[in-house]
């Protein structure tokens, strides 16, 4: 089997802080890191990779020379390749024009089984680029994707629902957006990072992809972010205290009754 | 839209820098230059004590958008009932049809489905297109996307708003490339521009730190997925009637590539967290799974529902279908305990907008008593007893 991975280098918003005078976002410090849903992607990759012997784990990503980091860190975890998208003209793309990047470079990759993604980087949330990919290369596509078996040329796939899931039968090849609850990603091993650091890592630019600059990037990307802005923080409220826990409840239910909510 | 530094303003004072949410500012010889991860977004231009970026339009060439007319909603249904957020999609329709001054219009896919023509123009819908097959009885990717494209390309519409559903967030996107327009995700605000008439969203980014308004000025439609829970419910009048257009739908041998073999459901209450009007959250601050237990006691006493930090689904205390927040559900309950809960912003983001949150936590600095209206420093232990306690004597 020949799997591809979809990653993204993504800010860890967990360290992202706002500055509670200016109201800006603080991004002093907040490191990079491979985005968190795409670790289970690559971990359900390698996971049928060790059970079908000679398979292959192709990561593949769309950003700035620096996510060969990232890249170097799936493969530290056992990816086999990495391939970097990177070029100026894709700078500034929304998911339209993510896609299209993102899908000439699995062309390019030719013969490919199984595209795993992320169902969301969590810079963005948006959740589209895996759809978005599978339909420009006229693949089936499964998302929020909880559980993978792989038979023949079928996958059976269990798909999160917001009240329990489906049993989905896909054939191959197809793509699978996957949360979190897929896997528990594996770590990086002392040799893997060596081999890591062995391994070359292709990159490819529009002229490799043969799409035209036009077709890609900004100048492709149908929405254009209009202003940006930090949510105004809701006002702090009233704190309740008392001599005792007795007190402070029968003073909250007083508050209850006051505004008539029970 | 690019942004641009001017380079004889620029001083190479380095506050965009720190500023850019993307990391796609750098600094050379003193001057600020903008790199691939720019996506436009324009934070730094507020951040430059010097006017010294600005934001072009690119040129792309205009194309004759006002053949496209009418804003759609899609009715996902399931089981033959129309989901809780179609409703609200209907409410925020209504609004921004009103505005354009143009007519609202549902669409909706399904099996022996005619009956929900009816409560859809009762919810305020003018005109519904109908899919009636076998093969959209349960949602596939594959079928949705063919007749709904078809119609798209048929009836042209200018604006799609989608659930920000499992569903809808699978749908939309595919659709979104087959119309070869843009697709903003899981929007909480919609506005129509009085000038141009063209819809503005807003989003969260960044796990909830930054709100971003998207337009997609030069393609049609325009399309949106929308948050649960955020817009306000239509009004229902039975009275209503308006017009049924079907559409075509047949499907050869092998074009819907997906199967549904089973619907599983794991949630043991039918009513969902977006809809509960009281819900009693715990977090990791109850300790154990057993914590619960008392969340639920003080919740069948209010006649509410229980919800969860992720963190406690993601130590396998309570099933994921409770999550509230970034990644999980959105609520707007009447009244929402957060007990034991620190209040990182991925978890606000999705119960910032409930009516009265009350806030029990040991720790007198957490960061949810930043958006609580009533704020107790204690033991939840103890405080939620003695609450349960306080109700039980006024009755
Ligand atoms: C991409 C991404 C998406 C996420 N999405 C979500 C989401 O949708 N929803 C969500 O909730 N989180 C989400 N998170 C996780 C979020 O960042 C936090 O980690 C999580 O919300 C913390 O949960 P908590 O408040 O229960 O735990 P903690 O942060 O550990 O807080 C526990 C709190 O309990 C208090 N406490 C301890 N003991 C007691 C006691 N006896 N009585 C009273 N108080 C006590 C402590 O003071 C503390 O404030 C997401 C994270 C990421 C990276
Ligand atoms: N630039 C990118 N390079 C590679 N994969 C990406 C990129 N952007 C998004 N993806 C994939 O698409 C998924 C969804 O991303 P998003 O639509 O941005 O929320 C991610 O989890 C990744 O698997």
């Amino acid at each position: 089997m020949r799997i591809v991975v979809c990653a993204k280098q993504v800010p860890d918003t967990n360290e992202v802080r706002i500055d509670p005078i200016k109201g800006t976002l603080i991004r002093d410090g907040v490191p990079s890191i491979l985005n968190p849903d795409d670790a289970n992607a690559l971990e359900e990759a390698l996971k049928i990779k060790d059970e079908n012997p000679g398979s292959e784990v192709i990561v593949i990503t769309m950003g700035p020379p620096q996510a060969v980091e990232m890249l170097r860190e799936c493969m530290a975890m056992g990816a086999d390749e990495g391939i970097l998208l990177s070029d100026r003209a894709f700078g500034g793309a929304d998911t339209c024009a993510t896609s299209t990047t993102i899908a000439a470079g699995i062309k390019k990759i030719k013969n490919v089984d199984l595209i795993i993604a992320g169902r969301q980087a969590i810079d963005g949330d948006t959740a589209q680029v895996g759809p978005q990919v599978a339909q420009r290369l006229k693949l089936p596509v499964v998302t929020y994707v909880q559980d993978v078996k792989i038979e023949d040329r079928k996958a059976i796939v269990k798909r999160q629902m917001e009240d329990g899931y489906e049993v989905i039968e896909v054939q191959l090849p197809c793509l699978l957006t996957c949360v979190k609850e897929l896997n528990e990603p594996r770590y990086m091993t002392v040799g893997g990072i060596i081999d890591a650091y062995q391994k070359e890592i292709s990159q490819w630019n529009h002229q490799d992809l043969k799409l035209d600059p036009r077709a890609c990037g900004l100048n492709a990307s149908p929405t254009q972010v209009l202003r940006s802005f930090t949510p105004p923080p809701k006002g702090k409220g009233e704190m309740i205290t008392g001599t005792n826990v007795n007190e402070i409840a029968e003073k909250l239910v007083g508050k209850f009754k006051e505004r008539h909510i029970i | 839209m690019a942004v641009r530094v001017i380079i004889e303003k620029c001083i190479g004072c380095g506050k965009c820098l720190k500023n850019c949410p993307f990391d796609a500012i750098t600094m050379e010889n003193k001057i600020a230059v903008i790199g691939d991860a720019c996506t436009s977004c324009g934070s730094c231009l507020d951040s430059c004590p010097k006017d010294a970026i600005e934001q072009e339009a690119t040129n792309q060439e205009a194309k004759d958008l006002s053949m496209y007319q009418g804003v759609w909603v899609f009715a996902e249904q399931r089981e033959g009932k129309i989901m809780p957020v179609v409703v609200e999609l209907l409410g925020e329709g209504k609004k921004l049809a009103a505005e354009i001054g143009t007519e609202l219009c549902a669409v909706v896919c399904g099996s022996q489905n005619e009956n929900l023509a009816a409560e859809l123009f009762a919810y305020g819908a003018e005109k519904v297109y109908l899919a009636d097959a076998p093969e959209l009885e349960k949602y596939t990717t594959d079928a949705y996307t063919k007749v709904i494209n078809a119609a798209i390309i048929q009836y042209k519409p200018e604006i799609i708003l989608f659930g920000a559903t499992h569903i809808g967030r699978d749908l939309a996107p595919c659709l979104a490339v087959k119309a070869n327009t843009g697709l903003t995700a899981d929007c909480t605000k919609l506005e129509i521009d009085p000038d141009d008439h063209k819809i503005m969203q807003t989003r969260p980014a960044f796990g909830g730190n930054l709100m971003a308004t998207i337009v997609c000025p030069n393609n049609r439609p325009q399309m949106s997925t929308v948050r649960p829970g955020v817009m306000d419910k239509a009004e229902y009048q039975p009275n209503r009637k308006g017009e049924v257009i079907r559409l075509a739908c047949s499907f050869e041998a092998g074009e819907i590539r997906t199967k549904v073999l089973e619907v599983v459901k794991t949630m043991a209450e039918t009513i969902s967290l977006t809809d509960a009007e009281i819900i009693v959250s715990g977090g990791m601050g109850l300790g154990k799974q057993e914590g619960f237990d008392l969340l639920k006691q003080l919740a069948d006493k209010l006649g509410g529902n229980v919800g969860a930090s992720r963190a406690c689904v993601d130590a396998g205390w309570i099933d994921h279908c409770c999550q509230v927040g970034q990644t999980g559900t959105t609520v707007k309950p009447k009244i929402y305990f957060a007990c034991g809960i620190s209040g990182a912003i991925q978890h606000i983001a999705g119960m910032q907008d409930s009516d009265l949150i009350i806030a029990i936590n040991k720790n007198e600095n957490a960061p949810i008593f930043e958006v609580a209206d009533f704020g107790i420093v204690g033991d939840l232990y103890q405080v939620i007893p003695a609450v349960m306690e306080a109700l039980d004597k006024i009755g």
